[in-house]
């Protein structure tokens, strides 16, 4: 099967580069998996688990938003945060749910909707978290 | 003429001072190698950043519906600096050369007519500032409290830099840092962030890809903007860090050498003094016995 190189950079570090299967990427306009050969593409990227595959075997890490860029050269995501799955505090992360929830309250307008948005994906991220545990 | 023990306690303490000096040096040398590798590893993201951006910037910028972070307000009477300078001395001319900059910046601006506004990052920069410029200083922040700069706390001086701006306080932001180029040469900069420069894509990169864009390309650039802001802030706040540790390296360096050619003068002239003094005391006794 055909390998692509793909780099995931966040801000204080690169936490991943190298010959990749597969990546799938979560969109903000859904999720979308990226395949060697894919067509250039720029694409936002919303708070999710991103799936890495590379000779069979998977690898997941927490995106929080972010940017992914296709080019001839490979894939390259720009993560504002990247935890590897393994490594998220999830006492932690229920935590930040709950501080967004209650800052809900404050929120107005576009923000309030651009808050629940988010706090959403949040939530679907720690549902995943949950049923990935249980096998 | 001071007495023996004067001059002992003297190079006794001149001493001390250079232990710490030493100390301080190796500190400092230390946390270089840490404060660089976190410049290091930042660079990816902020390259890829600028990549993006560009590709994606010069086709909006020319465009009327392009975002006022990109194309500005059409305006620029008024000025905010964002000088970003460390919380410590003992680092040489780190923190007053950045200062320096500001202020002939800022003087330039005054004399044209602008106005200008401050916002200082880092107690020192602060500190010498408010003599010249205190009603115009605007916001200050202590980065004090960091102990590993985290992206976080970029995010958080770029968001308050675009309140401001949402609030139309100023038109125009210049960054203020030192960047890093070796640890003896660390570069005072100014930076034009808001409204963002984009350097034309080199020209020999061939075509540039004909991308997709999801969502559509002004969204993005909506969304990439402010995030640029803190990513071209954050690089700043690292670029600083490794600079003042690197200044403070090389001026600890230097008074421990100062100290040492201190040390030497101090003690020869101690010696001679003795020397004298031994010889001043024989000659009494000589003369002493001779009259006998």
């Amino acid at each position: 099967m055909a390998t692509f190189h793909f780099d995931l950079v966040s801000p204080e570090k690169l936490s991943f580069s190298g010959e990749v299967d597969q990546v799938d990427v979560p969109g903000v306009e859904g999720d979308f998996g990226v395949l060697a050969g894919h067509a250039p593409v720029v694409a936002a990227v919303r708070p999710g688990i991103l799936t890495i595959t590379s000779g069979g075997t998977h690898q997941k890490i927490i995106v929080l938003g972010g940017l992914a860029e296709m080019s001839e050269k490979g894939l390259t995501v720009l993560a504002d945060v990247a935890t590897s799955i393994q490594d998220i505090d999830r006492a932690q992360f229920a935590e930040t749910i709950a501080e967004m929830e209650a800052k809900l309250a404050e929120k107005e307008g576009s923000e309030l909707d651009h808050a629940i948005e988010r706090l959403d994906h949040f939530k679907s991220i720690e549902h995943q978290l949950g049923s990935t545990a249980m096998h | 003429m001071a007495s023996l023990k004067d001059m002992r306690v003297r190079i006794a303490s001149t001493k001390a001072t250079q232990k710490i000096t030493k100390a301080m040096q190796m500190v400092a040398a230390s946390k270089l190698r840490r404060a660089q590798t976190a410049a290091e590893a930042a660079r990816p993201y902020a390259e890829k950043m600028d990549a993006v951006i560009s590709n994606i910037a010069t086709a909006a910028a020319g465009s009327p519906g392009a975002p006022a972070l990109l194309a500005g307000t059409g305006n620029d009477q008024v000025h905010l600096l964002l000088v970003c300078t460390g919380e410590r001395g003992l680092s040489g001319a780190f923190n007053s050369s950045i200062v320096r900059l500001a202020r002939e910046r800022a003087l330039s601006l005054i004399a044209q007519g602008k106005e200008v506004k401050f916002f200082c990052v880092g107690r020192k920069g602060y500190e010498q500032l408010r003599r010249q410029f205190d009603k115009q200083i605007v916001e200050h922040l202590d980065l004090k409290s960091v102990r590993q700069l985290g992206f976080i706390n970029a995010e958080d001086i770029a968001k308050k830099v675009l309140a401001r701006f949402d609030a139309s306080e100023f038109d125009v932001c210049t960054l203020f840092y030192s960047r890093f180029k070796s640890v003896i040469s660390q570069i005072p900069t100014a930076q034009q962030i808001i409204p963002l420069v984009v350097e034309a894509p080199a020209a020999n990169a061939g075509p540039s890809t004909s991308y997709e864009y999801e969502p559509e390309e002004d969204e993005i650039l909506t969304r990439l903007l402010p995030r640029n802001l803190a990513v071209q802030i954050f690089r700043a706040l690292l670029e600083n860090n490794a600079s003042f540790y690197g200044a403070q390296m090389s001026a600890m360096d230097n008074a421990t050498r100062n100290a040492g050619d201190m040390i030497r003068k101090q003690t020869l002239i101690y010696n001679r003094t003795r020397q004298a003094q031994i010889t001043k005391e024989l000659i009494e006794i000589i003369s002493g016995a001779e009259a006998l």
